[in-house]
């Protein structure tokens, strides 16, 4: 990632010369700040301010009308007691299994067949059309995921899935009423909704594979699990990285399926962090309250992604020690 | 949603295609085939429930089940959620949205790039980071203080204030991934427009732009599917239903009971049209050139 800390530029063997692209004439770098000032005055009004106005209202008591009362830390006591809030932290642990570690491994799997056995032995166009089917779901407005979505799993013996259930003798089952089957449905859906996003991106990846080095392998004697793992793997793993960070990320954020599917029920077992926020601003009205988890929540998002890229770059880094 | 982000770089791919055509084909090639057509079609389980329950009249859903095909081909679930939400109010709406910030975005994203990628001001380091961060920020984060800001300058429940949002998150996004695109921008190019006399102004347009263009135009169509599919935004700022994105406005149906099952596999029928046909129409720039200038 372009993302990089000081002492790492001088291990950079790609790395831009400091000199702009552009020969100067005068003024130095310094006319380049005025192409930055539209960028940057909307990040400061749309981003930068409000994010703090946030942080501040973790500190007050706040219905959204008159003034914010200041109460210190009580938001940050409560919120480190507060059941709820620990039950929406677990929850985001099944969301990056249902959104990162499923998708990635399954996604890589797919990527891999697609690209080597169907792209090779049955032509590319039959590749494509089924790349595109797996990504499909990705365009889907998850506003009507939800609907489909709840609808396949309406209680009672009208719910499509319980109609199935019916052919087998199976009595109807609440499916978003109780649990775990709640979560289950929708970890199932986000599987469903994430899949296509490796799928498109690692086999891009996979184009840049040397096709000689495969030709090497297979007289080498290697089967298709071998090749996979210590070819293929290895030189996409930038993209692997990539898509586990950013479907990490997601995960975390999650809240349009959980808004749609569960609204959080049954009784709160999948609240996740922003839906929780989500409804201590709109529907208790605790601003102040809203505000610290979602503060928590972006706290989490930037540490996580720093570590992500921290990661990243030493493994580059030893990795061209290595080469 | 944000998970759809997906990486596009300037990397030219030396695709190998498919070598050697199609030769020899094993048991196992044919079972592995198998396998991935089989998942495929899992995936396309929930969009052959909308298709076919869209055509059916509710006598037919109720006597027929979900799964079987259509007895007649009845438009009532369509025209009954047409009329409802004022359909094509909606889509306008939600095209406006997307386009605008689609556009803006890009350009911002330009600016920025230029300034950072070419014009490599100092500190751009942090500067990237910055623009990567707020990327990533929850927007939970940001909703409530946004919230109230709209209200004091009465930009709530104005479609404005949605296209401001989004062109900042989306151009924030732009600008992390063309800076490193623009880093790599053929140095002789840039040189020889300055030898010229060209401005900087000139260069960017009459140099940068067009020789940028398909990564732009991918940005640009990743930006306007991002926007169409947002929603915490659009659901708290556009209350009033004469403002509301498609989304919002299907998601608004969802709590209405009396909907039969018919009405809503039209609605989501409709509702996912003018995405699919903006897929199909973009769908070879979409999947030529994504891989990541993020990666190196």
């Amino acid at each position: 990632m372009s993302v990089m800390t000081r002492a790492d530029r001088g291990a950079r063997v790609k790395l831009p010369p400091e000199e702009p692209s552009i020969p100067q004439r005068k003024g130095g770098t310094a006319g380049y700040w005025l192409y930055l000032l539209p960028g940057f005055i909307l990040l400061l009004v749309i981003v930068i301010i409000p994010l703090v106005f946030n942080v501040y209202l973790t500190f007050t008591k706040w219905r959204g009308v008159r003034t914010p009362e200041w109460i210190g830390l009580d938001n940050w006591f409560k919120v480190f007691t507060d059941e709820k809030f620990w039950t929406s932290f677990t929850n985001s642990v099944w969301m990056i299994i249902a959104m990162v570690v499923i998708p990635t491994t399954v996604g890589l799997i797919v990527a891999a067949l697609l690209f080597d056995v169907v792209g090779r032995k049955f032509g590319g166009k039959v590749g494509s059309f089924l790349r595109a089917t797996y990504y499909l779901p990705q365009i889907l407005p998850i506003a009507v995921a939800g609907i489909v979505i709840g609808w396949l799993f309406r209680p009672g013996a009208l719910g499509a899935m319980n109609q199935v259930l019916g052919i087998f003798g199976i009595p109807p089952v609440d499916w978003l009423g109780t649990m775990p089957s709640a979560l289950l449905v929708l970890m199932a859906v986000l599987v469903w909704v994430q899949i296509g996003y490796p799928v498109v991106v690692f086999m891009a990846a996979l184009q840049r594979v040397d096709p000689e080095l495969y030709e090497a392998a297979d007289l080498d004697g290697a089967n298709w699990f071998q090749r996979f793992s210590a070819i293929t793997l290895s030189i996409i793993r930038p993209e692997v990285f990539v898509v586990t960070l950013t479907c990490t990320i997601a995960a975390l954020k999650v809240f349009g399926p959980v808004y749609v599917i569960t609204q959080g029920g049954p009784a709160g077992a999948t609240l996740v962090p922003a839906y929780y926020a989500y409804t201590e601003f709109f529907t208790k009205r605790d601003i102040g309250y809203g505000a610290t988890i979602a503060t928590v929540l972006t706290v989490v998002v930037v540490v996580v992604s720093i570590i992500f890229i921290r990661v990243q770059n030493s493994l580059e880094r030893k990795e061209r020690a290595g080469l | 949603m944000s998970a759809t982000t997906a990486i596009l770089t300037s990397r030219k791919t030396r695709a190998p295609r498919t070598r050697g055509g199609m030769t020899k084909k094993r048991t196992s090639d044919w079972l592995l085939l198998a396998g991935v057509i089989v998942g495929a079609l899992i995936v396309l389980v929930p969009f052959y429930l909308i298709l076919v329950n869209a055509f059916k009249s509710p006598l037919d859903y109720a006597t027929s089940g979900p799964f079987a095909l259509p007895q007649a081909l009845d438009f009532t679930g369509i025209i009954n959620f047409w009329e409802r939400v004022n359909f094509p109010e909606k889509v306008w709406n939600s095209i406006f949205i997307s386009s605008v910030v689609a556009v803006l975005a890009v350009l911002i994203s330009m600016l920025n790039a230029f300034a950072i990628g070419i014009g490599r001001v100092r500190g751009r380091v942090w500067i990237v980071l910055l623009f990567f961060l707020a990327n990533l920020l929850p927007q939970e984060a940001l909703l409530y203080p946004l919230y109230y800001m709209f209200k004091s300058v009465h930009l709530y429940d104005s479609v404005w204030s949605v296209i401001i949002v989004f062109t900042v998150i989306q151009a924030a996004f732009g600008t992390y991934l063309l800076s490193s695109v623009f880093g790599t921008f053929p140095k002789e190019v840039l040189e020889a427009a300055s030898l010229d006399g060209a401005t900087r102004w000139q260069i960017l347009w009459r140099v940068v732009f067009p020789i940028s263009r398909p990564t732009l135009s991918v940005l640009l169509i990743f930006f306007f599917i991002w926007t169409w599919n947002e929603f915490l935004i659009p659901l708290t700022f556009l209350p009033s239903n004469a403002n509301q994105t498609v989304p919002v406005a299907i998601s608004v149906l969802q709590g209405d009971r009396l909907m039969d099952v018919t009405t809503m596999a039209g609605a989501a029928l409709i509702s996912i049209i003018p995405t699919i046909i903006f897929f199909l129409i973009f769908q070879r720039t979409l999947t030529r050139g994504i891989t990541a200038g993020a990666v190196k």
